[in-house]
């Protein structure tokens, strides 16, 4: 038995598949099993097959494989979606009892458990319970001890009272006695516990908690799939915090919103996803020439236009670093792990005030939606650093007045980062604008002044440079031949996808940038490897491009662009192919 | 109220680039002692200003102040009242800005009813551009982009303030000074969203909607019966085919303001230099 198992329950959106996977990874989790999980879904509310799937062990997994252990199939269509990563030996639940299910076309190499899911969970007080009647069957596969199931049951129904939590257990017992009563098999699958505490989050969440940690308390945003999930983890919390999340009437308003309350002080931020990305392009130059401090959170999905709204995609680089008319000094950053968008997102709200102008925090899809277990060390909030840059209070005012007494904005510095007092302060009343604008923040068309005020801007970006670290993650052989570089969230599946090249003998080195732009300089790297493989979703190389261009040299390129995330055993084959016959790369 | 803060405080060392004549002086004006008569000072005030020959109020009036971009002034002003409760808040744009490009904006401020005052300078044309229709331009007002008119109603702005749940709803008159100044300071004093629409007539590109027709043709409902916390009559004005109206033409002291019903008293720029004390609080959760 491989050290991982992959588990998944599929059936019809509406079907109660999300809650039923969340709370067996919540049971794994409590069982201080790692937990990796991933979604299969369609942009309905009923109908249309939908998965949740989670690849659990001991040690930590990063990614999901092509291998199906068991699946729950509450439809045919379920089966057939998952038969390439379902193999000899892998186990299915189904309700033989259920019409649709009769004739389910189980292969013979595999282990059919007909489990009357349906007519058990009656039995324990509601056909509604019998996602729970097939997780008690899957403990019973797995040899899982049922009481980290009722740990994850009582955190799912414990505020809808204890006689819920109580039919629940009892479901969960018959679906896991009815398999050991009924089935004399040995399943081979033996699901270890630990006594390690671990925290089950997703990269939305990592950003809204990274938010509230930040200091940022106001949120503005617009429902968006895959972004929604921030709004939602910010509402009912901030508000503890002195905070308020409002739901604008759409992009254009919530970034405006944001916008304005950053201009009174708040560390403020909206998140969206492409299609609000392109209405929040209108708003984007404004925030960047006023000079305001502002977090846009992109959560890429597929595009362009509408897409595949809830596939995986990383197509939006060009937009967040192009984006908007004019040129508009802007950071982009893009966490790698769900760990890091909890860090990335503290670092995007310092950057903001300190360098005053807009920071794209990018993740996507396949990391927002999805969750992952860490020490919750991994968020220690003793390790929290806030930094509001150029604040001046009204003491400090009169350093940046001008000979009549008035507050300068836009003063010219050496750095290019002017002070920034706020609304409320004394004798610090002043304006400023979209239009371009002198150091008292008022409209100018002098040639002059323009020249310095774009100059101006343009030497925030080049302090940061300077200032700041810009550092990739390095992973694997410094010395290897076999250079592969990645931006987001194909972290995860590259660092596995090298485990398993090493032991087929090849040693890769592994450059991981969250950082768009500003980014790392990667030239002496490029330049040290033999070959050069840049890895990420979407169909042109955006992100290959750009190292084409920092280089001067070409790169070879691995691109996904289905809508489903890189999984490490595809991407290690994928890896070996170019490394064993190197692409032609015209030159 | 305050005795040392006088409306021309309000006033910058700008000299405004409006056409002389322009009803926009007079709106200004009453702006800035409506404030001034409502104890703010320029400190603690925030005007959010929109694009169009409107927009460049935020230069010429001294406070905080932010000059967005076309159409968007009431969700920055929004966005500005929730962070800092503190603050005076005062968004200003034409109706071009409010109305067309801004319009759905419009509706949803109404709805949300923040507290803050909205003053739209109709002029019923687009003036920076030199002469096109507005939405609040007559049907058959031609202009270089309408040579027969627009051939469609105008927008009645009051009407659908009505419609969306307003809870204050005036109208003035630029060059009647006193009673502009009034209406707008009951607007200011509303607690909640006060929206005037001030007849701010253009000079140069509209020779229909003239100072000489708002003076002979606006009933002052002042002068009338009419009651203001009664929606019927309210409507009876708003939907009047016949007259226009000033003054205040519907008021809802009733409802709460949305930073009252959503808890919002603190200043959100305020925080600490470190994560919340408790904050490991938010990672427990995660177990």
């Amino acid at each position: 038995m491989p050290a991982d198992f992959n588990w998944a329950v599929g059936g019809e959106a509406g079907d109660g598949i999300d809650s039923t996977g969340k709370i067996f990874a919540q049971a794994l989790s409590r069982a201080g099993r790692h937990v990796f999980t991933s979604k299969d879904f369609a942009s309905r509310i009923r109908g249309g097959y939908t998965a949740y799937k989670i690849r659990t062990s001991v040690g930590q997994v990063r990614s999901v494989v092509d291998r199906l252990d068991l699946l729950i199939a509450l439809t045919p269509r379920t089966i057939e979606e998952n038969r390439d990563e379902l193999h000899d030996g892998s186990v299915i639940i189904y309700d033989g009892e259920r019409t649709s299910m009769q004739d389910a076309p189980i292969p013979d190499s595999m282990v059919g458990l007909d489990v009357p899911l349906k007519r058990l969970a009656e039995e324990a007080g509601g056909a509604i319970m019998r996602n729970v009647v097939a997780l008690g069957a899957a403990c019973a596969v797995t040899e899982f001890p049922i009481e980290n199931l009722d740990s994850a049951l009582e955190k799912r129904f414990g505020a809808k009272g204890q006689k819920l939590v109580e039919n629940n257990k009892e479901a969960a017992r018959k679906g896991q006695s009815y398999v050991t009563d009924t089935y004399d098999h040995d399943f081979e699958y033996a699901l270890e516990t630990t006594d390690n505490d671990y925290v089950l989050l997703n990269g939305d969440e990592a950003i809204g908690m990274g938010a509230i940690a930040a200091g940022c308390r106001f949120y503005a945003g617009y429902p968006i799939t895959p972004a929604t999930n921030v709004m939602e983890y910010l509402t009912g919390r901030i508000e503890q915090y002195g905070g308020h999340v409002v739901q604008a009437e759409d992009e254009l308003s919530a970034i405006n919103m944001a916008l304005g309350a950053a201009r009174a002080g708040a560390r403020a931020m909206t998140a969206t996803s492409g299609p609000g990305i392109d209405l929040m392009a209108e708003s984007f130059g404004l925030v960047a020439t006023t000079e305001t401090p502002l977090v846009i959170a992109n959560i890429m999905r597929s595009g362009p236009s509408t897409g595949m709204p809830t596939k995986q995609e990383q197509g939006d680089l060009n937009a967040m670093l192009y984006g908007g008319h004019g040129e508009i000094p802007r950071f982009v950053v893009a966490p790698t792990s769900i760990d890091e968008c909890f860090w990335k997102t503290v670092e995007a709200f310092n950057l903001a005030e300190q360098y005053q102008l807009p920071v794209y925090l990018t993740a996507d899809l396949s990391m927002a939606v999805t969750e992952r277990t860490f020490e919750p060390d991994a968020f220690d909030m003793d390790a929290v650093e806030i930094d509001r840059g150029k604040l001046v209070d009204e003491e400090g005012l009169a350093e940046w007045q001008n000979e009549k007494g008035q507050f300068q904005p836009h003063a010219v510095t050496d750095d290019g980062i002017s002070p920034r007092t706020l609304p409320g302060t004394a004798d610090g009343a002043h304006m400023t604008t979209g239009l371009e604008h002198d150091e008292l923040g008022r409209r100018t068309e002098d040639t002059e002044m323009r020249v310095t005020q774009v100059d101006k801007r343009e030497r925030k970006v080049e302090t940061a440079k300077e200032r700041e670290a810009w550092e990739a993650r390095e992973f694997g052989d410094a010395d290897a031949d076999t250079l592969v570089v990645s931006w987001g969230s194909n972290e995860g599946a590259i660092v596995e996808a090298m485990e398993l090249l090493a032991e087929e003998g090849i040693d890769v080195r592994f450059i991981s940038v969250p950082y768009i732009f500003p980014r790392p300089d990667l030239g002496d790297a490029i330049d040290d490897a033999e070959d050069v493989l840049v890895v990420e979703c979407n169909s042109t190389g955006q992100f290959a491009d750009l190292i084409e261009r920092d280089a001067l040299a070409r790169v070879d390129r691995i691109n996904k662009y289905n809508g489903v995330r890189f999984k490490a055993d595809e991407l290690a084959a994928e890896i070996e192919q170019a490394v064993s016959s190197p692409q032609e790369v015209p030159q | 109220m305050s005795s040392d803060v006088r409306f021309t405080d309000f006033k910058s060392d700008k000299q405004p680039t409006w056409c002389p004549g322009c009803g926009d002086f007079g709106t200004m004006n009453g702006m800035m002692k409506a404030l001034a008569n409502t104890g703010n000072s320029p400190d603690n005030t925030f005007v959010v200003a929109g694009i169009g020959c409107s927009g460049k109020i935020g230069t010429y009036m001294h406070s905080y102040a932010l000059h967005g971009v076309h159409g968007r002034a009431l969700p920055l002003a929004a966005g500005v009242k929730m962070a800092n409760p503190d603050l005076e808040v005062m968004a200003a744009g034409g109706d071009g800005d409010g109305y067309s490009i801004g319009v759905g904006h419009f509706i949803h401020a109404v709805r949300r009813n923040v507290d803050m005052t909205y003053v739209v300078m109709d002029n019923r044309i687009y003036g920076l551009t030199k002469g096109q229709a507005s939405p609040t331009s007559r049907e058959d007002f031609e202009t270089s982009t309408t040579p027969e008119g627009p051939k469609q109603p105008p927008v009645n702005p009051l009407a659908l303030a009505l419609s969306a749940g307003a809870t204050f709803i005036a109208q003035s008159f630029s060059s009647d000074a006193m009673r502009h100044t009034e209406i707008v300071q009951e607007a200011v004093e509303h607690d909640g969203f006060g929206f005037v629409n001030v007849f701010s007539p253009c000079v140069t590109f509209n020779d229909v909607d003239t100072y000489d027709y708002f003076r002979d043709e606006l009933v002052d409902v002042g002068e009338t019966d009419h009651d203001p916390t009664d929606i019927e009559n309210a409507q009876d004005v708003i939907l009047d085919p016949e007259k226009e109206y000033q003054g205040v033409l519907y008021r809802n002291e009733q409802a709460q303001a949305y930073g009252a019903q959503h808890g919002l008293d603190d200043n959100m720029a305020e925080i600490p230099d470190g994560a919340p004390e408790d904050a490991m609080d938010l990672v427990r959760e995660f177990y």
